[in-house]
């Protein structure tokens, strides 16, 4: 396992490599369907001191609010491809360096990882308890009304926050490599 | 039975049912030691036991919630609608549901869970005395990578019959890949319209996931896609390994001579489902659903019975 402190500098994210087990320690900020696609077409200023050297989580997380506070109560990824038509103009425009959700994403963000020097880190899918409870603390919630809880952006202090890198900066996808294992698997049970 | 609805929503979006949970521990042996796929499904176990311990959803995406109310003829179907809608509301406020119901065309967010078409509900009059209400959710991801073929389909070469189905099955797992959060569970629809092969295929995702259809022909069809599917070697999340789905469930509906749809309902390995049977009043919660009892039982579950 090993353990990131955010922000993080480049050099220290084109170490890593595909497989890698992380543990992530400090801010992280939910962005979503809604909020990449403002994010392209705004490029809001507020993001800015947020994503530098930052992590985008791709998450629409169940809060409970008490008092002034908001608690994260289930927290767990979303899929991040529905986002591979914005992600790689968000990483080069806020030079984001951890992009965090399930799934995978495609060519055009795993050249962004490239060129920006960045790793897709991939969350384990549905574990909204667990990941929740690594969730420190709440620190703000931005646009909240205008996109909805599961859309808005919420500023997540994290601690010991669990994925694997499963694209990095060196040109390596397990979701491309398993694309095209399966696929000559698929082809042979299907007779094509 | 506002109440009953409300202690209903919780057990489906907190507790994972028995049976997955056992099919999910089976997986996890299965991986090898140190392998991702093997840590995503202990993560996955410890989730779920925290989830039911606190009382918290499973997974933050609390899904599209569809139920199904079987019901005397004596009770109104407006008034259930009524307790299903507040129950909805309060599940919301006590964050057993994320505000998952969205304005397609604001893209205004209704912040409670209702709305046209949220939640689904299916009605059935029939002449128990008891009111059973069965409810699943269902997460957008796997919903996302659900699938629907047309038959005959050149690109696969599916034409109408067994092996044409098979196909469109394993293609659609194949083209789902690690997106629908598996390992999942594989509900198909074959026949009907195009809405009912879909329904066909999603009252599939209420069978127990080791139970057998007592239709010979289907049973077998089942196990050769379970075991074709694991083939596939997608593993959980994605990550490669032997278990990409846990099941595949299979049900037909009479169709037009000029139809043939295969609807593929893809299911995330959170297949969140409860039931809960109301007679004079008193509320008894169960794991197995209407839809299951039509299917033989695995040895377990029916000892225990509803």
């Amino acid at each position: 396992m090993i353990r990131i402190e955010l922000p993080v500098s480049e050099k220290d994210v084109r170490k890593l490599k595909v497989g890698d087990e992380i543990s992530l320690h400090g801010t992280i900020v939910t962005a979503r369907d809604a909020a990449h696609k403002l994010m392209v077409e705004e490029w809001p200023k507020f993001v800015e001191p947020l994503l530098k050297n930052g992590a985008i989580y791709h998450c629409g997380p169940v809060m409970k609010k008490t008092g002034k506070s908001w608690k994260a109560v289930a927290a767990g990824p979303t899929t991040s491809i529905r986002e591979e038509p914005y992600e790689a103009a968000v990483m080069d425009h806020y030079k984001v360096r951890f992009i965090i959700g399930k799934g995978g994403m495609g060519p055009k963000t795993l050249k962004a990882c490239k060129d920006v020097g960045a790793v897709y880190l991939h969350a384990i899918g549905g574990a909204a308890p667990l990941l929740a409870d690594t969730v420190v603390r709440t620190k703000a919630v931005h646009l909240l009304d205008e996109l909805g809880v599961p859309e808005a952006f919420w500023e997540f202090e994290v601690d010991g926050f669990k994925g694997i890198v499963t694209m990095d900066s060196h040109g390596k996808s397990l979701h491309s490599a398993l694309l095209r294992k399966s696929k000559k698997k698929r082809d042979a049970i299907i007779g094509i | 039975m506002q109440k009953d609805f409300l202690e209903l929503i919780r057990r489906a979006s907190c507790e994972l049912p028995a049976d997955v949970i056992r099919v999910i521990k089976q997986g996890r042996n299965a991986e090898a030691n140190g392998s991702p796929s093997r840590s995503a499904l202990d993560d996955v176990i410890e989730n779920c036991d925290l989830a039911s311990r606190t009382s918290r959803p499973i997974c933050q995406d609390t899904g599209t919630n569809i139920w199904y109310v079987y019901h005397p003829r004596s009770v109104s179907q407006m008034a259930l609608t009524r307790d299903i809608l507040a129950a909805t509301r309060k599940a919301t406020r006590l964050a057993y549901l994320r505000p998952n119901a969205v304005d397609s065309i604001t893209g205004k967010n209704s912040g409670d869970n209702t709305g046209p078409g949220a939640p689904v509900i299916h009605f059935h009059e029939w002449s128990r005395k008891s009111l059973v209400a069965d409810l699943l959710l269902k997460g957008g991801g796997s919903e996302n990578v659900s699938a629907q073929y047309s038959l005959p389909n050149g690109a696969i070469g599916a034409g109408r019959d067994l092996e044409g189905i098979r196909r469109c099955v394993v293609d659609a797992v194949f083209n789902a890949q690690g997106k629908g959060c598996g390992p999942g569970i594989i509900g198909v629809g074959v026949g009907g319209d195009r809405a009912t092969s879909m329904i066909e295929a999603k009252e599939q995702l209420f069978r127990l996931v080791n139970d057998k259809n007592p239709d010979p022909v289907l049973a077998k069809l089942e196990k050769t896609l379970h075991a074709q599917c694991n083939e596939l070697g997608i593993g959980p999340m994605g990550f490669g390994g032997l278990t990409t789905v846990m099941g595949v469930k299979i049900g037909a509906r009479h169709r037009l001579p000029a139809s043939f749809f295969v609807s593929i309902a893809y299911l995330c390995w959170a297949a969140r489902r409860a039931s809960v049977s109301i007679v004079g009043g008193v509320a008894t919660y169960s794991q197995i659903s209407q839809q299951a009892l039509k299917y033989k039982l695995p040895a377990v579950a029916a000892r225990k019975g509803r």
